[in-house]
């Protein structure tokens, strides 16, 4: 009686719990709200499912509790039974399964006037790069990172001159744009993860992997890593400011060029050059 | 239906086997130590598997205290936080789980169940245990090596695993890897007696469909791990060999602290798809055999054959054959060709039907049972609700859009608790309040072992249940101190403070349960040879704990499955696998 009562107080528990649980997904802020619809309808078929078994249980244990003189009944099998709790599961699992693959579908089809921007990984820290006026990215390599040029770009690729170099600072990103987030690592596996954003995808070094959305709410939100990178992948913290065209494009006229930032620093070691002499 | 329990095999001969097949043991140190003796070596695994687990244990209290009171406990930081998540979670997974269960259940149930004196390689067997002791012996070590243990995470993705921003880097991760090819050599000893003794030395009327589920599990899993850790071996020998000469498998050019390193070329994709061709079907070396002891455990203790068993046992192949193109749902978001995730979604998703089916068929054996609740009946359904619950949030996470967000969070770790962590643990603990009376022959203390069942039961569903939310809302996992982040409000800390300590409780139950193995060793009731009443091979022994040879003169001698308890008409509500049927002429069988 008391074994049936705390499995049934399981189950209760669990559904008041999810219910009145002040720990919920965060305000979202893209337009992944497909996802969160999914997640969803996943919590409405399994929480059906748990509920229901641990309440039989709960009523198995309650009603064929050993007394003295019970008999178990001798049943090997039902195959009917067995068929239709066979195709009544398949039926849940292809409703949950078939509204995923289509937003997966399109989760890994970028729209055609997505906005590029680089996310760039390293221990511990993240890098923003932004195409310039001809909204083209130069091409990078991991060989040519020096103290000078710490996201690796080619010099001699005309694309990368104008494209704008952040570091050490927030990204900036115009609402209700779409966005397609190119994302590098010149180190150790990272992954680029903004929960309101409801989307994340790892970062390789070697290779450019990507993940698209669109912003559609105004705020400031913070990145974390969501790879373990190493010691300190706790703190590799940043942040993405979305915000109105106008205030956006203030922000971005703000910024220096990949080439305006190699000129200074040319500058500042012709200085340094001619002050040692 | 009929056609399982009542084929009979009257008039068949007892089968009389010389014993000279055997090897008997001349000294104390080749009876106990050095013992070719499985039943010997099935304890020999569960000890060694249960001190490192104490081990892992230990580390999960280090783990939570950080979590739940962060910078309250000065000794541990960050690098050492990551060290204690590492060894955690391999000793858990491999050291403890797959060991007890196919080392410790595997060694001390296989010949019992299928009516063997041994296993067929005994040798072989005792190697393996003593290789595995020394994979746990290299693993141990790395607590005391120069820079400690590596702090890769369990999956070792490199390349962090072996780059200077990661803890153990020096020795930690060499130990490692070194442990875990030593451990896979000593597993396929064992795995390989395990399949051979199961296919080829049953005794007569055991056909396969008249196995216990118990073997069934093990057997299949068996041969799983067979298949798969191979892939973890290779793996482990190529980082092994990116660390030490580096090679460049897993490494494309990259920059070590702001240098250039000399690695160029490899791929750390490719890791992460050897070790999870492993470490998907290896979920599922832990549960299968879960699945059999927890399907026999309900059979008995319900009093009731176990239902839809043909079921049952396609679904365990079914699962095992379908877990091995499930492996890449763990990378959908490690930038593979997302193209990928149509297909792995579909798989795993349909791995739920045959997991389903096991599900309802143990609730559809309670159903109309006549319920004993006892300790191990106790832990069988707090298996099924914590296999229940673990396994539907594998829904979330297989369906490939749905794992995007949840992924890498706190979610995903409460999920693989509860589903590779709770429930097999449940299992085990069930296993043994079952088993323990044929091992010792004594009874594990009841009050001692109900106490152990609600804390822990309880006490680990309040530490995982609510973890799930705390991923929900985006805390990701591996963090030793989410710190001030904007989205994580101050209640989420107290949430943490309180599975905290939840934690710490459930961790000190088992030192009760230590307590009861060793009390009831030598203060137990006694046992007799079949305390539960149950109709499988192993409680028909002529001596226990079986004597070596397991059987006396002649080897049983099988007419039934081993599920007939209430069977309508019998004297008793079992019916030994081995009683012969009403009428027969065969006299094989013992009485």
């Amino acid at each position: 009686m008391a074994v049936a009562i705390v499995l049934l107080l399981v189950a209760v528990a669990s559904v008041l719990f999810h219910l009145f649980s002040p720990w919920w997904w965060t305000p979202i802020a893209s337009n992944w709200s497909y996802i969160d619809h999914t997640i969803t309808l996943t919590f409405w078929i399994t929480g059906a499912v748990f509920s229901a078994v641990v309440v039989f249980m709960a009523y198995c244990v309650f009603r064929f509790r050993h007394k003295e003189g019970r008999q178990a009944a001798y049943n090997p099998e039902n195959k009917k039974l067995e068929w239709w709790l066979s195709i009544g599961t398949a039926i849940g699992v292809a409703a949950m399964l078939a509204p995923g693959l289509v937003v997966w579908h399109q989760f890994v089809t970028v729209p055609a006037g997505a906005a590029e921007v680089e996310v760039m990984g390293q221990q511990w820290m993240w890098s923003y790069r932004l195409p310039g006026k001809d909204g083209r990215l130069g091409t990078s390599d991991a060989r040519n990172i020096s103290s000078d040029n710490p996201m690796g770009l080619n010099s001699d690729d005309p694309n990368g001159q104008d494209d704008v170099v952040i570091q050490n600072d927030d990204l900036h990103l115009p609402i209700g744009k779409p966005v397609k987030v190119l994302l590098r690592s010149i180190d150790v596996l990272h992954d680029f993860y903004v929960p309101e954003f409801r989307a994340k995808m790892d970062m390789i070094p070697g290779s450019v992997t990507y993940y698209w959305f669109t912003p559609t709410r105004t705020g400031t939100f913070e990145v974390l890593c969501a790879e373990l990178c190493g010691a300190a992948h706790a703190q590799m913290r940043s942040k993405v400011i979305v915000e109105e065209e106008k205030d956006y494009h203030a922000w971005l006229d703000k910024q220096k060029t990949y080439a305006e930032l190699a000129a200074a620093r040319n500058v500042a070691k012709a200085a340094y050059k001619m002050g040692s002499e | 239906m009929v056609d399982i329990p009542f084929d009979t095999i009257a008039g068949i001969p007892p089968a009389e086997v010389g014993e000279v097949e055997l090897y008997h043991p001349k000294s104390w140190w080749t009876r106990y130590v050095f013992s070719q003796d499985a039943k010997v070596i099935a304890i020999q695994y569960s000890i060694t598997a249960m001190a490192i687990g104490m081990v892992a244990l230990v580390l999960s209290w280090l783990m939570r205290l950080q979590l739940g009171f962060p910078g309250t406990f000065s000794f541990i930081d960050p690098n050492q936080y990551l060290q204690f998540i590492t060894m955690h979670g391999m000793i858990m997974v491999i050291y403890l789980l797959t060991a007890l269960f196919l080392g410790g259940f595997g060694n001390y149930l296989i010949p019992l169940m299928v009516g063997a004196r041994d296993m067929v390689f005994p040798y072989v067997n005792m190697l393996s245990y003593w290789v595995y002791l020394l994979a746990v012996v290299v693993l141990a070590s790395t607590f005391f090596v120069p820079g400690g243990p590596t702090g890769a995470g369990w999956t070792l993705y490199p390349p962090q695993a072996i780059l200077s921003g990661t803890p153990g880097q020096d020795w930690g991760i060499i130990f490692m890897l070194t442990s875990l090819i030593l451990f896979i050599i000593g597993f396929t000893m064992g795995g390989l007696n395990y399949v051979v003794t199961v296919l080829q030395a049953r005794t007569r009327g055991m056909t396969l469909m008249r196995l216990p589920l118990t073997v069934w599990g093990i057997f299949t899993a068996t041969v799983m791990a067979l298949l798969a850790f191979p892939a973890l071996f290779v793996a482990s020998v190529m980082l092994l060999l990116d660390r030490l000469l580096g090679t460049s498998f897993f490494m494309p050019t990259l920059v070590e602290m702001g240098q250039l390193t000399k690695y160029g070329g490899g791929s750390p994709i490719l890791f992460q798809h050897l070790f999870w061709f492993f470490g998907h079907p290896e979920v599922y070396i832990v549960a299968l055999p879960a699945f059999g002891i927890i399907s026999d455990l309900i059979s008995v203790h319900a009093r009731k054959n176990i239902f839809g068993y043909r079921m049952m046992v396609w679904a365990i192949v079914a699962i095992g054959a379908l877990s091995f193109v499930v492996w890449a749902h763990h990378m959908y978001v490690s930038g593979m060709h997302p193209y990928f995730g149509f297909f792995f979604a579909t798989t795993t998703l349909i791995i739920a039907i045959p997991t389903a089916i096991k599900v309802y068929n143990w609730v559809l054996t309670l159903w109309r049972g006549d319920i004993h609740l006892t300790v191990p009946m106790l832990f069988a359904l707090a298996f099924i609700i914590t296999f229940v619950n673990g396994g539907l949030t594998g829904l979330f996470l297989g369906n490939v859009v749905v794992d995007v967000p949840l992924s890498d969070t706190m979610f995903v770790v409460a999920h693989f608790h509860m589903v590779m962590g709770i429930a097999p643990i449940m299992a085990v603990f069930g296993g043994i309040y079952h088993w323990y009376p044929k091992v010792t022959g004594r009874m594990l203390n009841e009050a001692l072992g109900r106490f152990h069942f609600w804390v822990s039961f309880l006490g680990a569903y309040a530490v995982f249940f609510p973890m799930h939310y705390l991923g929900l809302l985006g805390m990701p996992r591996r963090y030793h101190d989410i710190g001030e982040t904007a989205f994580v409000p101050a209640s989420a800390h107290d949430l943490n403070a309180f599975m905290s300590v939840a934690a710490l409780i459930v961790g000190f139950a088992q030192l009760v349960f230590l307590f009861n193995l060793i009390w009831s060793l030598f203060k137990g009731r006694e046992a007799g040879g079949n305390p539960w009443g149950a109709a499988s091979l192993e409680w028909q022994t002529p001596q226990t704990p079986p004597g070596h040879g397991n059987w006396g003169k002649e080897l049983p001698l099988v007419y039934r499955w081993a599920y007939d308890y209430s069977v309508p008409g019998a004297t008793r509500d079992f019916v030994p696998q081995n009683e012969p049927p009403a009428g027969s002429l065969a006299q094989g069988a013992q009485p």
